[in-house]
């Protein structure tokens, strides 16, 4: 059965225990993933690299 | 050639269709609105008849922008046109607040009540100055660090003449009473879908940029620069459904009713502040502060935190708008939680940002421009730590419906977006007209302590505001009845409002001396005489070789 063919309220109940149960796992891991990212081994040179690059030739288009 | 005749057909025909809609007009309002379209249209045709090149054009020659410089024009134009919409909206601002005190200024005119400039008041601070800002900044910083030319030069102009016209039309909508009712999403139908057309433009530039960097990295301002441009299509297309009752009239029916409506409008509402006035303008802390205290962001993985905790934790904090309402309790306080939980990444941020000038602290004593970044990161972490006390429940039940709300936003808007902004204009320009540097240091120095009092004076007295109004308004005499009129409370607040509006002029006044330097700034004005900011002292006779000195003293 699909998602648009069911009554209103059991899109909505099927929703709210999507949200509450694995939707907040995935929801859950990709944060912590994302946020972990730039805590990788190495990444602290590209990290650096980043920081610094707006003053990579200090000129910034000013005459 | 084609492209010329091609552009001015396409205007000649935007201005007919406007006057046909003038014809059709249901009602006044959109018949005034469609008259301004025609007016842009028809000065958008003259224009672009007028600086045809017709000679080059004649003889196939094109002229194709040097992609060695950055295509700095629509950035300059922004500058204008924040400072120029920052005085008209501090200028509304304060005027409402006289209104507030003293309504005989209402002078019994419609077009002029609290209702009408109120939300001409919000608009214009918040997407006309705010807007133009984050426009022309994003334009520079997507450039600078992109190191690339800006992408679609044409569609760059047209999203910022687009944009003013967005802010004229909704401006002029506000005073002849055309409004969805649904605050900070006032205009109408016709209105939102023009403003479609430009955001999506803007995105177009925006994105076309970084594809074409030459960086290998994206750096971080330009995440949140995207994240702010995207989330406001998203939350303006699904807040402004809604169904015009004719297609040549200036009203329309949302497809949200009730509670829904409401809970779709404040996840627009509170999203707004996320992602217009948070993420866009900490997309301006995370490039300026550094750039103007010439060190790296403190710490490059913590801004990356930031980011993603922003984004994931934002979108569900809008339900705290609608404690106590007809909202599911549930919905209720998941919107508490995620604005509680926002208090960490927040003060993140701010910690970040102030850190950055770790090992140069002086600079707050001799560089006035960074003591505006710093005052307003301290605003930052000073409203984001109020905003999620204020979401919890039992606070909310005496702080909401009263002045506290409004103390509570201006201290972010006039501490944190007002201070970068001004602080990023500052920054910007010298370098973008060429200065050997401001006018005068001096005036940015009277213009942070003017604001500064400003915003102490609003922020103060509108928490006495607040929290009077709340307990007057919960206080049960011993018979069970509430003690206090309504009329009462209102005549309680009186001397903080003028104080209020005492704050506001202050604030004003800075902005104007902004406004003054400024201008001085770009038509090319030899520098103020004044003191330096600091000295180094300097004591000829202490610099001799200790023989000298023991000369002295034989």
């Amino acid at each position: 059965m699909s998602l648009f063919s069911m009554s209103t309220h059991s899109t909505y109940d099927l929703l709210r225990h999507l949200a509450d149960s694995w939707g907040l796992v995935a929801m859950g891991i990709v944060f912590l993933v994302l946020c972990l990212w730039p805590f990788r081994p190495g990444a602290r040179v590209t990290n650096d690299e980043a920081a610094t690059s707006i003053f990579k030739d200090e000129n910034d288009g000013e005459r | 050639m084609v492209s010329l005749v091609t552009r001015s057909g396409i205007w000649l025909a935007v201005l007919f269709l406007a006057v046909i809609a003038i014809a059709l007009a249901k009602d006044t309002p959109f018949a005034i609105h469609m008259g301004i379209c025609a007016l842009a249209a028809l000065i958008g045709l003259v224009v672009s008849l007028r600086q045809a090149d017709v000679d080059s054009l004649a003889r196939g020659i094109l002229k194709m922008p040097d992609q060695g410089r950055y295509d700095d024009d629509p950035i300059r134009w922004g500058v204008i046109a924040t400072v120029f919409w920052g005085m008209a909206g501090f200028l509304a601002g304060l005027y409402i607040a006289l209104e507030l005190t003293w309504p005989q200024l209402n002078f019994g005119l419609e077009w002029i009540n609290f209702g009408r400039l109120r939300p001409l008041h919000t608009s214009a601070v918040i997407f006309a100055f705010g807007g133009n800002a984050l426009i022309a900044t994003s334009y520079y910083v997507v450039q600078r660090t992109c190191r690339a030319r800006l992408a679609f030069p044409g569609l760059a102009r047209f999203v910022f003449w687009g944009y003013q016209l967005f802010i004229v039309l909704a401006a002029t909508g506000y005073l002849l009473g055309v409004t969805q009712g649904k605050e900070y999403a006032e205009p109408e139908w016709y209105v939102d879908l023009w403003l479609t057309i430009v955001w999506v433009s803007y995105l177009a530039v925006f994105v076309g940029t970084i594809l074409k960097r030459t960086e290998p990295h994206i750096y971080v301002a330009n995440w949140f620069y995207l994240s702010f441009i995207l989330t406001v299509a998203m939350l303006h297309l699904v807040n402004n459904t809604a169904i015009p009752v004719s297609f040549f009239g200036s009203h329309s029916i949302s497809v949200f009713g009730g509670v829904q409506g409401a809970l779709v409008q404040w996840w627009y509402g509170h999203n707004a502040v996320g992602f217009f006035l948070t993420a866009g303008f900490l997309a301006m802390i995370y490039y300026f502060v550094p750039k103007q205290a010439e060190r790296p962001i403190y710490s490059y993985r913590l801004s990356i935190i930031h980011f993603w905790a922003l984004i994931f934790l934002y979108i569900w904090a809008g339900p705290h708008h609608l404690h106590y309402t007809a909202l599911p309790d549930w919905a209720q306080t998941l919107g508490m939680v995620f604005s509680v939980m926002l208090w960490m990444p927040s003060w993140g941020g701010m910690i970040n940002g102030l850190m950055t000038l770790n090992g140069a602290w002086d600079k707050i004593r001799t560089d006035p421009i960074i003591r505006m970044f710093v005052m307003s990161l301290a605003f930052y972490g000073m409203s984001t730590f109020e905003g999620p006390m204020m979401s919890v429940k039992s606070v909310n039940s005496l702080s909401h419906y009263t002045d506290w709300t409004i103390g509570h936003v201006h201290s972010g808007a006039l501490g944190w977006n007002g201070m970068v902004t001004f602080g990023t204009l500052y920054y910007l320009a010298p370098r973008l007209w060429n200065r050997e540097r401001l006018y005068s240091l001096r005036l940015v120095n009277w213009h942070f302590w003017l604001a500064t009092t400003g915003i102490v004076f609003y922020a103060a007295s509108m928490w006495v505001a607040g929290i009077t109004q709340g307990l007057m308004w919960r206080e049960y005499g011993p018979d069970g009845y509430l003690v206090n009129s309504f009329a009462e409370t209102v005549a309680a607040l009186h001397p903080m409002y003028a104080l209020r509006a005492f704050g506001g002029l202050l604030y004003l006044t800075g902005a104007s001396i902004m406004a003054y330097n400024i201008t001085r700034t770009i038509i090319g004005s030899p520098l103020r005489v004044e003191k330096p900011m600091t000295e180094t002292p300097y004591d000829a006779n202490r610099d001799v070789p200790l023989a000298g000195i023991s000369a002295a003293h034989a």
